[in-house]
């Protein structure tokens, strides 16, 4: 429990304004906007975790040191600082205008004093940020004179400017991006397809893979790139697949770039959306098609057996667990489970449909926001839920969850069986929920 | 090049200062900020974060707010919030694109405190400079409005400890050890600000017949507080063994000529220093002279978190960027710092671990010392 050091009991409702019924919310954001919470829960991937999918690549953060503070810690908490570097802004580089010359001289160091050491890299990220958007700073012109003195080095232009996140792509959106812009054309091999914009290596259970690999394919995905020459391979690929939604623009990007095609195979629960994605896939690769009655009948039994264990138990589902947490909690409430809540600031445009049958069908299912400055105080409730995400599992102060983040590499009706695997291992078992909810980046490795 | 980390970590900045000083005082602080702050601050600079409710939060800046000027999305989000939970106050802190846009601090808070009649404070705060930098006028400015003018001296000395915060002192018991060794140096704790303190306590600042400034962050209201009430006040952390001896006398003198000793220090190395000691000034002089008191190693501090030599010691040295770090540490064959320095120490020289936590967060959390109770870990090393 938290230690109160306010007195808020006089505080007539803590989550008025920061729970609604779903009947009541509004689609996709259902919460005013405001002050903004951040709660315990780390797991989630940040632009240091993604950047570093790419092998051998160097990271160098050009920012302010408060920006600079939670990704140079993010990067030794994952034991990779030798792969990250920074170059702090100060006052004085605003005032006199020469954050283009910080930005060439800075890396110009960095770059130096690596190679002294003997870890010169073949590719740099060079993340800007909001300073240099506001500042004006000519980021481009930076980049040429960076790559005229160092033509042996790729570099490319990643961004932590969050003050944009409501202008255009998201810096998620925009990270999943970049991530692929170091690509070079090459020869295109017409049997090989690469997964994009994932952060975790896609199950290799999952039908997508099955498919790609029983059709003979070769199939590329950053995730298992061991070397930089290794994921310069991806670019040999006639067929993109993405299916985090995240992933599309870049993945669209990428496509357009070196002239592939790219096929978005939405992650859902919903079998009907899921048999339609595979048919796609195997159209597209010439593959024949899985017998969806049978994986269909097999998740119907998955999820029957476990509504048989945990029975009544309240469900919360958080948006961190999966892209789709609505259509999660429509496929548990359809199969008889009792989802009491979801974790959610705002709904992806995907959800629309899933959003709208819940107000009908379950008009009571309460939607919690995570960032309101309410939900600082709205972690002490009793234990007892069943959580489905790290941010669920601390706001329900629960140590039965699925410690789950993006979806966990989970795809296709393969998701649906793994779920409630987790689902029903959660029930059984409990974890050590502070200590693994504030890990950062989960897969990446921790030191703590 | 001056401002490059290729290889090391980088302190707190400023506004995280802000959030931890006042974190235990019951307000609401605002990061003025789009988005990552809170996030950073509360998972890397706030081990209090899991279990101690505070209302920290940032404002979610957008873009068109800061290209408009919409300042009263700010001031309504605040006013909205703080009429439901109530805090003891308000504090409103700037990170960089606030700082590129001047926005006005000091008119908002006004502002702020009108429409909901809770005192509220602007920090200008950059998000460029170190977290002492927002730490030290924080707990400076809380303490001008909150003391109380009238307040009598406690009838027995007391002494309160001031810059006290995790960033520093983490949350190993080292400020509790900290306010057992003045109990022993015959002085009451008076008010230890900010850990374990509460608001109410503010009011009882002026009350101390000494103040001990144990962090820089504390020197602002130390020199405060002798402008307000006349205390004077001594800088230092009491290394357990000689050395604490010894800021027990120079405290005691303090509380009784009512002089203050504005320079951390209490002896200089005999020859060229080889001990550098990396880290927070206070800190680190501190523990550099424990050194040489109990070893006659001559030690020295490398002030690597804040830009105020002037209560230094000739020896120590002022150093804040990886290209300024490495040459100071030239004549020196053993550096204790932080973990996080050990890629720029040479592999010639012996390197001491002290984990901090304004350098590397929550990393060594478990392995931070408490000096104040026992130093030996760090000593027992030179014997």
């Amino acid at each position: 429990m938290l230690k109160r050091i306010q007195n808020t009991e006089n505080v007539c409702d803590i989550r008025t304004g920061a729970e609604l019924r779903i009947a009541e919310a509004s689609f996709p954001a259902p919460f005013q906007s405001g002050l903004e919470y951040s709660s315990p829960a780390r797991g989630t991937w940040n632009i240091v975790h993604t950047g570093m999918l790419i092998p051998q690549a160097h990271e160098i953060f050009v920012c302010a040191a408060g920006c600079l503070r939670g990704v140079v810690l993010t990067a030794a908490e994952m034991d990779a600082s030798e792969r990250f570097s920074t170059v702090a802004v100060r006052e004085r580089d605003l005032l006199e205008g020469d954050m283009e010359d910080l930005i060439i001289e800075g890396v110009t160091d960095v770059i130096e004093k690596l190679t002294r050491a003997g870890r010169r890299p073949p590719a740099i990220l060079v993340y800007t940020s909001c300073v240099h958007h506001f500042s004006g700073c000519d980021i481009e012109a930076a980049y040429a004179a960076l790559r005229e003195r160092f033509p042996d080095i790729d570099f490319t232009d990643c961004y932590m400017n969050p003050i944009m996140r409501k202008s255009g792509l998201t810096p998620d959106q925009i990270m999943r991006s970049r991530l692929y812009s170091l690509l070079k054309p090459r020869p295109i091999a017409p049997k090989a397809i690469a997964i994009l914009g994932n952060d975790l290596p896609t199950d290799e259970e999952s039908e997508l893979v099955r498919v790609i690999r029983s059709a003979g394919w070769t199939l590329h995905e950053i995730t298992s790139c061991r070397s930089y020459a290794e994921y310069q391979r991806m670019a040999e690929a006639a067929l993109y697949v993405s299916y985090y939604p995240a992933a599309k623009a870049g993945a669209d990007a990428l496509a357009a770039r070196l002239g592939g095609r790219h096929l978005y195979l939405p992650f859902s629960y919903s079998c009907s959306e899921i048999a339609a994605n595979l048919d796609a896939l195997c159209r597209a690769i010439g593959a024949p098609t899985p017998d969806h009655a049978a994986k269909t009948a097999e998740c119907r039994k998955a999820l029957a057996e476990t509504r048989a264990m945990i029975g009544d138990t309240p469900i919360a589902i958080d948006y961190t667990a999966v892209p789709r947490p609505l259509g999660l909690a429509r496929l548990l409430l359809e199969n008889g489970f009792r989802v009491t809540r979801v974790y959610a600031d705002s709904f992806s445009g995907e959800e629309k449909a899933d959003f709208d049958y819940l107000r009908q069908a379950c008009p009571d299912l309460l939607v919690t926001a995570t960032v309101h400055a309410k939900m600082r105080f709205a972690s002490e409730r009793e234990g007892g839920c069943l959580a489905i995400g790290q941010k669920a599992a601390y706001f329900e102060n629960t140590d039965h969850f699925v410690n789950v983040v993006e979806g966990g590499g989970m795809y296709g009706y393969e998701a649906i069986v793994k779920t409630c695997a987790l689902m029903r291992e959660a029930y059984l078992e409990p974890k050590p929920m502070r200590e693994l909810v504030q890990i950062k980046g989960q897969g990446c490795g921790c030191c703590l | 090049m001056k401002q490059t980390a290729s290889f090391i970590s980088t302190y707190s900045a400023d506004v995280f200062g802000v959030c931890s000083a006042l974190f235990e005082l019951g307000g609401m602080t605002i990061m003025h900020d789009a988005s990552g702050c809170n996030s950073t601050y509360s998972t890397h600079d706030e081990p209090r974060w899991y279990d101690m409710e505070s209302m920290v939060y940032i404002s979610g800046l957008s873009e068109m707010e800061a290209i408009m000027g919409d300042d009263e999305k700010l001031v309504s989000d605040i006013v909205r919030d703080a009429k439901e939970l109530k805090p003891n106050f308000i504090a409103i802190a700037g990170t960089p694109i606030p700082a590129m846009t001047g926005f006005d601090f000091d008119a908002v808070a006004q502002v702020v405190e009108t429409r909901t009649g809770i005192p509220a404070f602007g920090f200008a705060t950059t998000g460029m400079g170190s977290y002492i930098e927002g730490a030290g006028p924080a707990l400076a400015r809380l303490a001008e409005r909150f003391a109380d003018r009238d307040a009598a001296r406690t009838a027995r000395p007391s002494a309160n400890l001031l810059g006290l915060t995790p960033l520093d002192f983490s949350v190993n018991g080292e400020d509790a050890s900290v306010a057992a060794w003045l109990r022993k140096t015959g002085f009451d704790r008076n008010v230890p600000y900010a850990m374990g303190c509460s608001f109410a306590d503010l009011k009882r600042l002026g009350a101390a017949h000494v103040n001990l400034v144990v962090s820089a962050a504390g020197l602002p209201t130390a020199r405060l507080l002798e402008q307000m009430f006349g205390t004077p006040y001594v800088l230092g952390l009491p290394v357990a063994g000689k050395y604490a001896g010894l800021l027990a006398e120079r405290l005691i003198d303090a509380a009784k000529s009512g002089t203050s000793v504005p320079a951390a220090g209490l002896i200089r190395p005999e020859g060229t220093p080889c001990v550098a000691v990396i880290g927070e000034g206070i800190r680190s002089v501190s523990l550099a002279e424990a050194i040489t008191l109990e070893t006659g190693k001559p030690a020295f501090a490398v002030c690597a978190a804040e830009f105020h030599p002037d209560y230094l010691r000739p020896c120590d040295v002022c150093a804040c960027d990886e290209d300024e770090i490495i040459p100071a540490l030239a004549n020196a064959d053993t550096v204790i710092a932080d973990p996080l320095y050990r890629p720029i120490v040479s592999a010639d020289k012996r390197f001491l671990p002290l984990p901090h936590e304004a350098f590397s967060g929550r990393i060594f959390r478990r392995d931070i010392p408490d000096l104040a109770a026992d130093a030996r870990p760090v000593l027992n090393q030179f014997i």
